[in-house]
């Protein structure tokens, strides 16, 4: 049993009460990954499984077992920032920095999920693909809470990020 | 808050006014004002890069060796005591290290109140912390449990039986009234203030509106829960802590412990939000002492449920505005008068009337606050504490009146703008508020707006703007210290132990030290969040920066004096005394003949010496008592409102600011609007909701406690006036919680224009439009 974590194999841990948030940042001190609610209302423990995102706060570590988890840590290439942890930094997208992992983590895993035709709450026409405006960003972003009010510095880089995807 | 802190404060506010400005530290501006160079610059948050990275380290995030982990235990009712306690089914359970109660914690002291005449001291309640058995609020700290993992603790905590008595507890705030106090003062201002009769000038003015607005109890909701890493070795206590005041929580946790303060050292470089809820409270204090209980390190996290058990919010107002005025729309009565709770161990008088005595010219004032005592969670400071709340009741009133009168609300605002101190005549510093107010206007449309409520439409949707003031004082903390190292390679470490809860505190104090030494940015370091270092007050007050950047201007100085002298009679600056020379592009210049000049490089290099260190305090704020200085701001706001179901949506947003000058309008920008965002909460979902029959705050998670998501903050637009304040450093004045006043004003300003309805209890939910 073992999970794949940022490319390496970690063990499952014995206890199985342990969350995957746990023992991301209290076994693997990959504290990159927040916890601001531990219940699933904030979004800060946001990694991706398997490229979808997924609050790791609900997840058990088990449930992870022979999946591909990806973190904040393990976003950026050999080094090189991924696009959108430069464009946060560029548009301000942050104060704090708490939220933020758990944002940018997230905001990976919606690009590809409209990039995949994903539609949501406020696409206007479920047969068309979406177009990414302000207002899908922000529904999509929504389960991502930030008390500083960095929201429109994130969704201007978000949509940046997205516009260079597209070119 | 005694009758004796008023008239010292008056006796020297007195002496003061007599004093020539230029005796003043201020009296003079800073010279930096008109020579900006890396200040004032759009510069990225220079921990931009191990933010996002994930690599910045927060208190909960420090490893150690042998940690082990604690669990809180809290209690259920209000008021009462412990009859039986029974623990040991958890200290048998797995990995069970300890488990404390009154038992076995050890006998503290209480922790001095944070106040304004008490700077040094942080505590945010008075009340014993797990000494014995009684309960004095719902949510209490009853027990706390060590484990070896953290899932241990919990499941360790659920095994605790204890048998609780209970007693009648104080939970109504109707039924408080009866026994309401008036405090002497309400901060530094006296608190019962009468100039004129205004009950009289309201009865007989032509134009009259009194009305009651209240607000109720928010938590602050900083997304990083308080957590504490605690370490002994011997005698010294290391505390990673997520604070905003960590040299005094230092001192503090010296004292209570019988340690030195040399033994303590707190550190917090990085706080995931405050917003004045990360101060000191129960949980580091019983962290520290099961540490030593247990020799070995632990972490403590709070739960969320447990951060609004045991670290107070903003309190809940009942408050009274009363407004007159005569035909020409001249104030002639303006009465602000309220009830909020403030439980005699608390800290926070939030003080809601003091916008009210710095607005606005009028015949006559009244200003009273009353202090209801209830048995709960002691209420603490929240962004703009008073001024969030009480600009809600002032400026809806000042709308409300505009209405009666047909004036629209911005020329009723201008007409009373006042030319000094409304009711001291002590001169403004520098206030341009009548300009944020045209340029704001101008940008939104405001010409745009229809004055009759209820005329514009889209399908279901009403269309409203309204506008509101925010206010903020200013201030400067006495007490900051700084110390500089300047090193022969030209590079310049600077260190105070300032705190940073996302504000830019390091950013804008490089760009400030890069100014202020003749330094590039990229040659200086900024150490701090580290109690080791020299001492800064707390980060509150919209004062951190200014404190810091009078402490760092101080050191510099002194570091001109320590070069000149090194320099010697050789130097082309002999003779040249510390205020007689500048620091520019790595060198001293004479200020009078540019060409005496020499470099850091140099004077460093001929004296032998690989570095010079220095520090110094801060010059004693005395701008503050000599002037009156307000951060203001001119709130402009369009909603939406759905006829069908009462939906309110913030469509636009405009801040125009006015705040002296601006020091990094990247990062200012970032903290207006995060204001003005928790501002939209205020008005519309935020809200604390506390079981008057229990005593028990009902809604402690964040699934239920609504703070603004995503898909509720609309693209705010920011702009400011940026004219400098000439006393005060840099020319700069607070800004970390003027985003807020006003605000909530705006919303429902904006919300009578679109409907008609005028909604004076927060937060203006749906239910209340239908
Ligand atoms: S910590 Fe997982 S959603 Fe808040
Ligand atoms: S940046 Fe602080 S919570 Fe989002």
């Amino acid at each position: 049993m073992a999970i794949r974590i940022n490319g390496n194999e970690v063990a499952i841990p014995d206890d199985p009460r342990v969350s995957l948030a746990d023992l991301l940042r209290e076994q693997l001190h990959l504290t990159g990954t927040k916890i601001g609610c531990n219940q699933g209302a904030c979004g800060a423990c946001t990694v991706l499984i398997d490229g979808e995102r997924v609050l790791s706060c609900l997840t058990l570590a088990v449930q992870a077992d022979g999946r591909a988890v990806t973190t904040i840590e393990g976003l950026s290439s050999e080094g090189s920032p991924h696009p959108l942890q430069s464009a946060f930094i560029e548009h301000d997208g942050f104060q704090c920095g708490y939220c933020t992992p758990g944002q940018i983590c997230a905001a990976a895993a919606m690009l590809r999920g409209v990039a995949d035709g994903m539609p949501s709450y406020v696409t206007a026409d479920l047969g068309e693909r979406a177009i990414l405006s302000p207002e899908e960003v922000r529904e999509r972003m929504s389960g991502n809470l930030c008390r500083c009010g960095a929201h429109n510095g994130i969704v201007e880089a978000i949509l940046q990020v997205a516009k260079e995807d597209v070119a | 808050m005694s009758r004796m802190q008023n008239v010292v404060i008056d006796s020297v506010k007195t002496v003061l006014g007599w004093v020539p400005e230029r005796w003043l530290p201020g009296g003079t501006p800073d010279p930096l004002i008109m020579r900006r160079g890396a200040v004032g610059r759009q510069v990225s948050r220079l921990d931009g890069p191990i933010k996002v990275g994930g690599q910045a380290r927060f208190a909960a995030e420090v490893a150690m060796e042998n940690m082990c982990y604690a669990s809180l235990l809290h209690s259920p009712i209000t008021r009462g005591r412990m009859r039986h306690l029974d623990t040991s089914a958890a200290e048998a359970a797995p990995g069970v290290i300890l488990v404390m109660t009154h038992r076995n914690m050890p006998r503290l002291d209480i922790i001095p109140l944070v106040s304004v005449t008490n700077l040094g001291a942080v505590g945010a309640s008075a009340l014993p912390i797990m000494q014995d058995t009684e309960i004095r609020y719902n949510g209490q700290v009853v027990a706390l449990v060590l484990a070896e993992t953290q899932e241990q603790a919990d499941h360790a905590a659920s095994l605790i039986q204890i048998d609780y008595e209970t007693a009648g507890a104080r939970t109504h705030f109707e039924a408080a009234k009866a026994t309401a106090r008036t405090p002497a003062s309400v901060l530094i201002e006296k608190n019962h203030t009468v100039v004129g009769n205004a009950e009289y000038e309201l009865a007989q003015s032509p134009f009259q509106v009194d009305n009651i607005y209240r607000t109720p109890g928010h938590n602050h909701n900083a997304i990083e829960l308080h957590a504490v890493t605690v370490a002994w070795d011997g005698d010294t206590l290391e505390v990673h802590d997520a604070s905003q005041m960590i040299s005094g929580s230092a001192a503090a946790l010296a004292k209570l412990f019988g340690l030195k303060k040399e033994q303590v050292r707190v550190l917090s470089p990085f706080v995931g939000g405050g917003f004045g809820g990360k101060g000191m409270w129960d949980h580091q204090v019983v962290a520290v002492a099961a540490a030593r209980i247990a020799g070995r390190p632990v972490r403590l996290v709070l739960s969320r449920d447990g951060v609004y058990r045991i670290v107070g919010g903003r309190t809940p107002t009942e408050q009274r505005v009363a407004l007159a005025a005569d035909a020409g729309g001249n104030l002639t009565a303006l009465i602000h008068t309220g009830h909020s709770v403030m439980p005699p161990y608390s800290a926070c008088p939030e003080q809601y009337t003091l916008t009210g005595r710095a607005l606005y010219r009028s015949k006559s004032y009244a200003f009273v606050q009353h202090h209801l005592d209830l048995d709960i969670v002691p209420n603490t400071y929240m962004r703009a504490p008073g001024e969030s709340v009480g600009t809600f009741a002032l400026e809806s009133a000042i709308d409300e009146l505009a209405h009666e009168m047909g004036i629209d609300p911005i020329e009723l605002r201008l007409r009373n703008e006042p030319e000094t101190h409304p009711l001291s005549g002590t001169p403004f510093s520098q206030r341009a508020l009548v300009q944020a107010y045209r340029e704001g206007a101008e940008r939104f449309g405001w010409a745009r707006r229809q004055a009759t409520p209820g005329t514009q439409r889209d399908g279901e949707w009403l269309i409203g703007m309204g506008c509101a003031t925010g206010s903020f004082p200013y201030a400067r903390m006495p007490g900051a210290s700084a110390s500089i190292r300047l090193t022969r390679e030209g590079r310049a470490i600077v260190s105070c132990s300032a705190q940073d809860m996302g504000m830019g505190t390091s950013t804008v104090q490089i760009q400030h030290a890069a100014d202020r030494l003749g330094l590039p940015m990229e040659a200086i370091v900024f150490e701090m969040g580290d109690s080791a270092l020299p001492t800064t007050p707390m980060a509150g007050g919209s004062s951190q920066t200014v404190s810091i950047a009078a402490a760092i201007a101080a050191a510099a100085e002194k570091l001109s004096g320590e070069l000149l002298r090194l320099a010697g009679n050789s130097s082309p600056l002999a003779g040249l005394r510390a205020g007689e020379v500048r620091m520019i592009d790595q060198k001293l210049v004479s200020i009078e003949d540019p060409s005496r000049t020499e470099s850091f490089q140099q004077i460093l290099a001929r004296a032998s010496r690989d570095e010079i260190s220095v520090s110094a305090a801060g010059s004693a704020p005395l701008e503050m008592l000599k002037f009156a200085m307000h951060s203001l701001s001119a709130n402009f706001c369009e909603v939406r409102v759905s006829e069908v179901t009462g939906e309110v949506r913030v469509s636009r947003m405009l801040g125009s600011f006015d705040c002296g000058a601006i020091l990094n309008p990247k990062t200012a920008t970032s903290q207006f609007k995060g204001g003005m965002i928790m501002g939209i909460g205020l008005a519309l979902t935020e809200e604390t909701l506390f079981d008057e029959r229990s005593g028990r705050i009902m809604n402690a998670t964040l699934a239920d406690y609504h703070i603004p998501s995503h898909l509720d903050v609309p693209d705010i637009d920011v702009m400011w006036t940026g004219v400098p304040d000439p006393r005060s450093p840099l020319g700069a004045r607070g800004i970390g919680e003027i985003g807020i006043t006003g605000v909530a004003a705006a919303i429902a300003n904006a919300v009578f224009n679109a409907t008609g309805r005028r909604v004076r209890d927060l937060p203006i939910t749906l239910d209340k439009l239908l």
